[in-house]
């Protein structure tokens, strides 16, 4: 009876193709939403996963999320070095710089300063030259997508594409002289802003003066020292606050769900889309199952079960709704694999939220046809003698 | 049982049926005595809301009658459970309804092969039965179409194929020939006593089209719940 099910769903052209456009549309913005918040979170948490080397980021206590800076004294790094189970530790300057370009523009950046000797907490990966090179006098590091965007020159020819900036290009940072020695991968930032490496103590000279400069400590545990009771020793010796990468990234997106109204607006779309979506596939779905209640009627008399009735309603409930999420997310993926190619916000689909769309589907499916589920399991087969 | 029961299809004895409580109550069957022979053909004739259609219901075995017995190929439906009733409808009763109820999604050869899925028999061979069964209605050619695509006369010939295909020992018909012209409706009743009743199945048939009279091999005439004369048309009849 499975296969007539699926031939009476498919038979109606038209209440078939509006269901899989409900489902497709539900499943589309309920995959969409999502990944642009985890796009633009991975931004603003990119830096922390750039930093791979660091079991342990040891900031203020009071910092919210990975922008929050509270500037430490520089003195806090030795203290945090004499901590029981603490391997190595390095200083991180986060920041803003303004950037004056030769042909006369301004542009924010995003400044971060790594540790002069070991150069910890730098880009992934390198397009241009070496993160070496940054012992060079005035070099920095700018990452490709600010190189090849807002950094770039425009071009003399009318109509040609800008001229990215290079290597031995050199520009105002906070007006003091910046020499371009790499370009690398990486460090996108939730502003779109272009992203400057350079030294720690460089740093400081293109920031703007403070009495304390230090954004964060990065930390690597001795071997045999659990993460958890370095963290604790930190806490206990210096006051300061100690997270794992992980641990850093989720304050950060607790922080953004809970307080940036942009990101509510997220969640807010995809509430909608569940609900408006669901509503769609719910109302032609149960006007499906009503036009076909008589036909469910004349099934009954002739010995069909209220179990086998159900399977069938279940069955095409679930097929448009398989056929929905897999255009919705196909449509997701294209999209995202589309703005992924201009290189500058992709939005992220983790299995994780494809789970929890396909769960969603499946809540909605159960809902659409429980509402006609139950109106046939109540007919009575003796209606269809009615004409 | 007694040997005349024993020889009956359909055995009705006091079979009472009221729908609604209180002051809006109406009796629907006021005490129906009914025998049926096994390959008989029985008309049902009367007005409007005299009950045929109750009467069939509850032997068909799609309604449950308030008191009376009514024993239908040796099984006293009274005392079946919901499910014992909807297995043995599946098995033993073929139905041809008024409007057709053909499922318009589904071409005739589908449409027929229902009964034989809900009797589990597998999906390959159900087919060819329904097929073959569409091909002794005379609808062989049109075996793939859809409902919509056929003559009132051709989904009502699709009906009966579906109701014969399982090979049910009781079909049921309700007002076969309301919604055809007089030389389809003939043509069917032809069609229904050739099919049916020549293989020892035993047809009863709600109508109110004199010009079928002549197929029955007895008539039973109903007005308010009641039979009020029942009469013979053929030997065949009781």
């Amino acid at each position: 009876m499975l296969s007539i099910a699926l031939k009476i769903l498919t038979g109606d052209r038209g209440k078939y193709l509006g269901l899989v456009l409900g489902l497709t549309f539900t499943s589309f913005f309920m995959t969409q939403q999502p990944a642009l918040f985890f796009a633009i979170l991975n931004q603003v948490n990119s830096f922390i996963a750039d930093a791979g080397l660091a079991d342990l980021w040891v900031m203020d206590a009071k910092v919210q999320f990975s922008r929050d800076v509270i500037p430490l004294s520089d003195t806090m790094v030795g203290r945090v070095r004499g901590v029981e189970g603490v391997g190595w530790a390095v200083p991180l300057y986060v920041g803003n710089a303004g950037i004056r370009l030769r042909d006369g523009r301004f542009q924010n950046a995003f400044l971060i300063g790594l540790d002069d000797t070991t150069l910890i907490g730098g880009p992934p990966a390198m397009v241009k030259g070496s993160l070496a090179d940054l012992d060079q006098p005035d070099g920095v590091i700018v990452n490709a997508d600010g190189a090849n965007g807002l950094l770039a020159r425009p071009n003399p020819v009318v109509g040609q594409p800008p001229i990215p900036l290079t290597i031995g290009d050199v520009f105002e940072m906070n007006d003091r002289r910046a020499v371009i020695v790499g370009i690398s991968a990486g460090g996108a930032n939730e502003n779109g802003q272009p992203t400057i490496y350079t030294t720690y103590r460089r740093a400081k000279t293109y920031a703007p003066a403070q009495r304390k400069m230090l954004s964060f400590i990065l930390v690597k545990a001795k071997p045999g020292f659990a993460l958890a009771i370095v963290a604790a020793n930190i806490r206990r010796w210096t006051g300061l606050a100690a997270r794992t990468p992980t641990e850093f990234e989720a304050l950060t997106t607790k922080y953004f769900i809970r307080n940036q109204p942009p990101f509510m607006v997220f969640g807010l779309s995809t509430v909608v889309a569940f609900v408006v979506g669901g509503l769609i596939a719910g109302q032609i779905f149960y006007n499906f199952t009503l036009d076909n209640l008589r036909y469910f009627g004349v099934m009954k008399a002739m010995g069909a079960t209220n179990r086998v009735l159900r399977r069938m309603i279940m069955l095409q409930a679930f097929t448009v709704g398989a056929i929905g999420y897999g255009i919705g997310i196909g449509v997701a993926s294209l999209l995202s694999f589309a703005m992924g190619r201009n290189g500058r916000f992709v939005p992220h689909i983790p299995w994780e939220l494809l789970v929890a769309v396909a769960l969603a589907v499946v809540a909605l499916c159960v809902l659409a046809s429980a509402i006609g589920l139950r109106r046939v399991t109540r007919l009575e087969p003796a209606e269809v003698f009615k004409a | 049982m007694s040997p005349a029961v024993e020889s009956a299809s359909v055995v009705c004895r006091g079979l009472i049926k009221h729908y609604g409580a209180g002051a809006a109550q109406v009796m629907a069957l006021r005490g129906i005595d009914l025998e049926v022979k096994r390959g008989e053909l029985l008309m049902l004739m009367g007005p409007s809301g005299c009950g045929k259609t109750t009467l069939i219901s509850i032997i068909a075995g799609i309604l449950n009658q308030d008191d009376g017995d009514c024993i239908v190929l040796g099984e006293a439906l009274g005392k079946l459970g919901a499910e014992a009733k909807t297995a043995f409808r599946c098995r033993a009763v073929g139905f041809v309804f008024q409007a057709f109820n053909l499922i318009p999604q589904l071409p005739a050869v589908d449409n027929t092969m229902i009964p034989l899925l809900l009797n589990n028999m597998p999906r390959a061979k159900a087919m060819m039965r329904a097929r073959d069964v569409i091909a002794r209605v005379g609808l062989a050619e049109r075996a793939d179409a859809l409902p919509a695509q056929l003559s009132g006369g051709q989904q009502q010939r699709v009906a009966i194929a579906r109701a014969l295909v399982h090979d049910p020992k009781l079909i049921v018909c309700d007002e076969p020939t309301s919604a055809l012209d007089h030389a389809t409706g003939q043509s069917i009743l032809e069609l229904l006593r050739g099919l049916a009743a020549g293989e020892g199945r035993t047809l009863i048939v709600v109508t109110h089209d004199q010009r079928i009279l002549g197929f029955a091999d007895r008539i039973a005439y109903m007005d308010d719940g009641h039979i009020t004369r029942i009469e013979t048309m053929r030997a065949n009849g009781g």
